[in-house]
């Protein structure tokens, strides 16, 4: 099957800091793909290297098997890239529909809209409905994000990435602030949305929630892939070999 | 899955820019099982319109979290006093004008350093900016004209007033946004800058024989009973107030000032917005220099130091926060109106004016303090 996505030889140095070493990595199209690794392993870089929020230092892109260049987020999202960044990347100060039409703004018809006036009322309505989706309870829709629980906003990230992404959703760490209940809700969401033919990529720490979600699982270790491996023929014990580099060997890409 | 909600044009509006358009692709049935629907541009049924409860109360909820509540508060107290102290001095037509109109120019001023401080930025440059617009716009007239000059003239002066202030805000911009010099910096080299260049156009001296039709008319002409200046203060004010609050332009302030690098990874083209939004700045204290002009008939050059740190003050005792993301027009508005009342009160009143200074500094520090302890209490990690 041709990989929808895919990263070959990506190198991204911060100064001194070489956060990736030649990375690989691919998506399939319609799969859950886990990203792990250990801390500093280039899990975040290499996700915003592939949404165009960072420029590789070398290394190419392909995107159903055609070579791109993603010189900003935009020229992700118009191939249908969207991502969940581990910072949420949310304007504190603004609330939920602003948040999730931030650089999308919906204008009105007519002359107002060409005057660059806003459909504050539209944009409202549709933001209800996908919090309502993810289950995403704001008690207060025109609250300022900065006043919502970790989790709440780690929520309103996860509707917006999913709500615009045809394509692809990269999930930095979705689940790392949220509780039991939420954290189920974020599963369920990923698998709804493979579920509707768009891909995931989902970065965890959590090897079980790794396993019951993920398709297939890329490990990352020290700005390398050094390992692939299919979730139903593989265990915690294997995924934490790779990502310590115990069982160097894997079963390489 | 289809909402059945209307369509919206999202189209560019102008002042802003076609590269972040939203092009809205509809998903076909079979792939909106998903999720994804903010962006399905399915049709038909009309808005249903809120109900109004609903609306006051999200109303009512806005209003005490904007800090602009108790800064209005705070006026209309003075106010009061005022008029109970000095019923026949303070509240009359005459003196309520005369405030309002030397409170024009600040206003104006302070409209375009709204934009700057919501972006999380500064600009100390607005009064040598004025100044300097003030003395291109006189120049112009006077040098192709005289006193007697007609209306062609004097609006090629204008013209060239305001470009001048644009062009001031622009660079301004540009080196804060492409450069990354911060903006206290930038604008402080161009608050020299712009004054010391025109000084050296006018070697010092204030220009004068700006066109009496100009200063008969905009500086000093009523329209119904309304100084000139007060009416197009006000014009300036519900324009920058609606661009802000509703419009694209404005949401993109917003956010950038909240969160520029979410704002850059949502697609808003952060660098280019952050120009237009010290252009405006400048743009605007060039119109105020142009007032000044038309109002004293010369140049000012000296009279206008404190103009910035006016203008910055009026802000933030207006709500807007130093820290960005936070502010409105209507707060700038109180902003400017509580230190030219406090001033006309203690005249009235007469006690020393210079009371003023030392009460708007106080009350300025408490503004900012409130601001401060609201963002601890309110941001959270
Ligand atoms: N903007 C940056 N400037 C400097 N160094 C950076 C920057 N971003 C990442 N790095 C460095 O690159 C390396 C990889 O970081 P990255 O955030 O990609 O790791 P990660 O796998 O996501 O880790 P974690 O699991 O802790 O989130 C780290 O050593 C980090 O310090
Ligand atoms: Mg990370």
């Amino acid at each position: 099957m041709q990989p929808l996505l895919e990263g070959r030889g990506l190198v991204k140095r911060f100064g001194q800091v070489q956060a990736l070493r030649g990375a690989d990595f691919t998506v399939f199209p319609g799969e859950v793909v886990a990203l792990i690794g250990d801390n500093g392993a280039g899990k975040s870089t290499l996700t915003k290297v592939l949404a165009g929020a960072a420029r590789p230092d070398e290394g190419g892109i392909l995107f159903e098997g055609a070579p791109v260049t993603l010189e900003r987020p935009t020229d992700a999202q118009r191939l249908g890239i969207e991502t969940v960044y581990q910072d949420l990347a949310l304007a504190p100060d603004l609330d939920g529909a602003a948040n999730l039409f931030l650089g999308r703004e919906l204008l009105r018809r007519g002359l107002a809209g060409r005057l660059g006036v806003l459909d504050k009322a539209a944009m409202r309505r549709r933001a209800v409905d996908a919090f309502a989706r993810l289950g995403v309870e704001l008690q207060d829709i025109d609250a300022p994000i900065g006043t919502l629980s970790g989790g709440q906003r780690q929520s309103v990230a996860i509707a917006r990435a999913v709500a615009w992404a045809d394509k692809v959703v990269f999930m930095d760490e979705p689940t790392a602030a949220l509780g039991v209940l939420q954290r189920g809700r974020v599963l369920d969401v990923v698998r709804k949305v493979r579920d509707a033919g768009t891909s995931v990529v989902l970065i965890s720490h959590n090897m079980p929630e790794v396993l019951s979600v993920a398709d297939r699982v890329e490990v990352l270790r020290l700005g390398q892939r050094v390992a692939t491996f299919t979730a139903a023929d593989t265990s915690v014990e294997e995924l934490v070999g790779a990502m310590t580099g115990a069982l160097d060997e894997g079963r390489a890409a | 899955m289809s909402l059945g909600e209307t369509t919206t044009d999202t189209g560019p509006g102008p002042g802003d820019d076609a590269a972040a358009t939203t092009t809205s692709t509809a998903k076909s049935a079979g792939e909106a099982a998903s999720s994804a629907d903010v962006k399905d541009e399915t049709v038909t049924a009309p808005d249903p319109r809120p109900d109004l409860s609903d609306t006051a109360r999200r109303l009512a909820r806005r209003l005490v979290r904007t800090n602009s509540a108790w800064t209005f508060l705070v006026l209309l107290v003075l106010m009061t006093a005022f008029s109970i102290m000095k019923p026949a001095h303070f509240p009359t037509t005459f003196n309520l004008r005369n405030v309002a109109t030397d409170a024009a120019v600040l206003l104006i001023i302070g409209v375009g350093m709204t934009y700057v401080v919501i972006t999380a930025g500064i600009d100390l440059s607005v009064g040598s900016v004025l100044v300097f617009s003030g003395v291109v716009a006189a120049k112009t007239m006077t040098g192709i004209s005289d006193v007697d000059a007609g209306w062609g003239p004097i609006l090629l002066g204008l013209l060239a007033g305001l470009a001048a202030g644009a062009a001031w805000g622009a660079l301004n911009g540009f080196l804060v946004a492409k450069a990354k010099v911060p903006a206290l910096i930038v604008t402080l080299g161009s608050l020299g800058m712009a004054l010391g260049l025109a000084q050296v156009m006018t070697e010092g001296q204030d220009v004068r024989g700006v066109p009496t039709r100009l200063s008969d008319t905009i500086g000093n002409g009523r329209v119904l009973g309304v100084p000139w200046l007060v009416v197009i203060a006000l014009l300036v004010t519900v324009l920058g107030a609606l661009a802000l609050a509703t419009t694209r332009f404005g949401r993109r302030t917003y956010a950038i000032g909240s969160n520029a690098e979410a704002a850059r990874r949502a697609g808003i083209p952060v660098e280019l917005h952050l120009i237009k939004v010290y252009a405006l700045c400048g743009l605007l204290a060039g119109l105020a220099g142009i007032l000044s002009l038309a109002r004293f008939t010369t140049t000012t050059i000296g009279g206008h130091t404190n103009d910035s740190l006016g203008a910055i003050a009026a802000v933030v005792l207006g709500g807007t926060s130093l820290f960005g993301g936070v502010g409105t027009i209507v707060g700038t508005l109180i902003g400017v109106f509580i230190p030219a009342i406090l001033q006309n009160g203690f005249i009235i009143l007469g006690v020393q004016p210079y009371w003023q200074s030392v009460a708007v500094g106080g009350v300025l520090i408490a503004a900012v303090y409130a601001d401060q302890l609201r963002r601890r209490a309110t941001q959270r990690a």
